[in-house]
This record gives structure tokens, sequence and C-alpha cells, in this order.
């Protein structure tokens, strides 16, 4: 077990309020988003969440850090999350998660490069970027709108941008978190960020008529 | 052998997280590399890749509410008590 998860864990099991107040409020974002991979409301995602911490707490003894706590954690939210879906009658969107490949998705408006039959420049820019003032950047204003680009994204890529941009975890962490194989946690990352980019371009580099 | 066919800029788009996570095979390296060389619309489009993850890295999200918090910090105490 690494050293910061068993000093976590001792301090757990002695009780210390402290440390399981730091770990819920550290973990509850990228808890829920999870959650809302699977169960379809934000409330049903905080029952999730609680019940998680409900069964961590019961099986906390039996965790002999073959993986890090914080991989430990989201395998039982994942479960957690399951069971409730399948309880509420849910279709689980598995193939979001393991195929998100499988429907095929732009970065880019294809409608901003030249045609494919384009008889000098095929794929070229037709209408490139336009420039984002830096200094709007991280405005507040600017923020609230990556918030609703990440909000509006399907749940598996809101749930990905969350944990590798948001909260800053590595590509292996979700991969872990989330059982997802490299590739297919590259795929949900790329089209989320490709949307709040564009997003931000939307807001802050408007199309001029 | 590398595949050194030009790539478009289309293509260029849909490889920019395989870039910046470092996934992409050496023969689409270079391609990748080569095309931003040369094309200033693509430098700019990487360029507002990195400024959107720099950006999103400053958001919060979804913080506990005081209510849940008190929910779990009640469960913790019984769990303390009760193990």
């Amino acid at each position: 077990m690494d050293a910061r998860d068993s000093e976590l864990v001792a301090a757990l099991r002695a009780g210390d309020e402290e440390t399981f107040r730091k770990l819920v409020r550290e973990w509850h974002a990228p808890l829920l988003r999870v959650a809302q991979i699977f169960v379809p409301s934000r409330s049903l995602a905080e029952d999730v969440v609680q019940e998680t911490w409900v069964r961590v707490l019961g099986a906390l003894d039996r965790f002999e850090g073959r993986s890090s706590l914080k991989t430990w954690v989201f395998r039982i939210l994942v479960n957690t999350a399951k069971t409730r879906a399948q309880r509420e009658g849910r279709v689980l969107p598995f193939s979001a998660l393991q195929d998100p490949g499988r429907v095929p998705e732009a970065a880019v408006d294809p409608d901003r490069f030249r045609p494919e039959d384009d008889e000098r420049f095929p794929g070229a820019w037709a209408s490139p970027p336009r420039d984002l003032p830096e200094e709007r950047l991280l405005a507040a204003e600017t923020r609230a709108v990556i918030g609703t680009a990440i909000d509006a994204l399907p749940a598996t890529q809101r749930a990905v941008i969350t944990l590798r941009d948001v909260e800053g975890w590595s590509a292996d962490e979700v991969r872990n978190a989330l059982d997802l194989t490299e590739v297919n946690q590259r795929v949900l990352l790329h089209r989320a960020r490709s949307k709040v980019r564009q997003a931000l371009e939307d807001y802050l580099a408007p199309e001029t008529a | 052998m590398i595949d050194t066919e030009a790539l478009s800029c289309q293509e260029l788009v849909e490889l920019v997280t395989d870039y910046l996570e470092g996934a992409l095979s050496p023969g689409d390296l270079v391609r990748f590399e080569r095309h931003i060389a040369a094309c200033d619309g693509c430098t700019l489009y990487v360029d507002q890749l990195r400024a959107t993850i720099r950006a999103t890295g400053t958001i919060t999200v979804d913080d506990l509410s005081p209510e849940a918090e008190r929910a779990l910090l009640e469960t913790f105490r019984d769990w303390v008590s009760g193990s």
C-alpha cells in the first residue's frame, strides 16, 4: 500500500473525522460525475455517493491496498451506481464507456474545412480558428461558460473531462477509476475538450456575419 | 518505415489530444509536427486546446452541500461507534 493511503486508512480506522471530511470533500465532485454516468438524475447520484461511503466504511477493514484507495473507492461507486441503475430499471450505457468510438464525432464542424474534392487543399481550414482574447480566458464569466459546456456533454465525456482537467487526475487514475482502455479514455477526453474549446470560441470570438 | 504522407487540417484536429497525451505513433508525430510548423490555423488550434485545458482547470464544480456533509459525518460517527 502506498504511504499516503496507509496513513489515510489508519486515520479512518482510528475514527479521525477530519480525514474523513477531507476525503469526502475532495472526491465529491468526481464521485458525483461518475455516478451520473449510470443514474439519470443528480439527486439519485447524490444518493449513490452517500451509499458508496457507507459501503467504503463497511469494507475498509478488507482494503488491502492492491489498488490505490482512490481507485478502490471509485470501483465501489461504480458498482453501487450500476446496482442502483438496475433497480431503477435503467438501461446502462455500457457501450458509451466501452466503445465511445462507435459513433463518430468531429472535433470541429466539417463545414469549416475545404471539401474533400477541393482541387488544391482538401481538408484545409476554410474558416480557421478565431483568436481567443487571452485576458478574458480566466474571467468569471468565461469560467461559467466552461461549466455550462461541460454540463451539456454526454455523461461519460463529462466525467472524464471533470476528472482529468478540472480535478487534475492522471490518465491512468481515470482509466482505473472508470475501467476504461487507454484509447477510450483519450477518445472521451478528446471529444469533451473539443466541445469546450468550441464553446469558448463561440463565446469569446463570435462569428461576425 | 515512416509514413510521411501529409496530414490535412481536418485530420490534424482529430489528433490533438493524442499529441498532447504523447500517444502518437512516431510516424504520426512527424506528420503532426511537420504540419504545425507550416500551418498558422492549426498552430492556433493547438494553442487554443492548451488554453482550454488551462481554463478548465480553474473552474470549480459540485461542492459538497452542508447537508450532505452532515449526513456523511453522521454515517462516519455511527461507523466509528459501531466498529
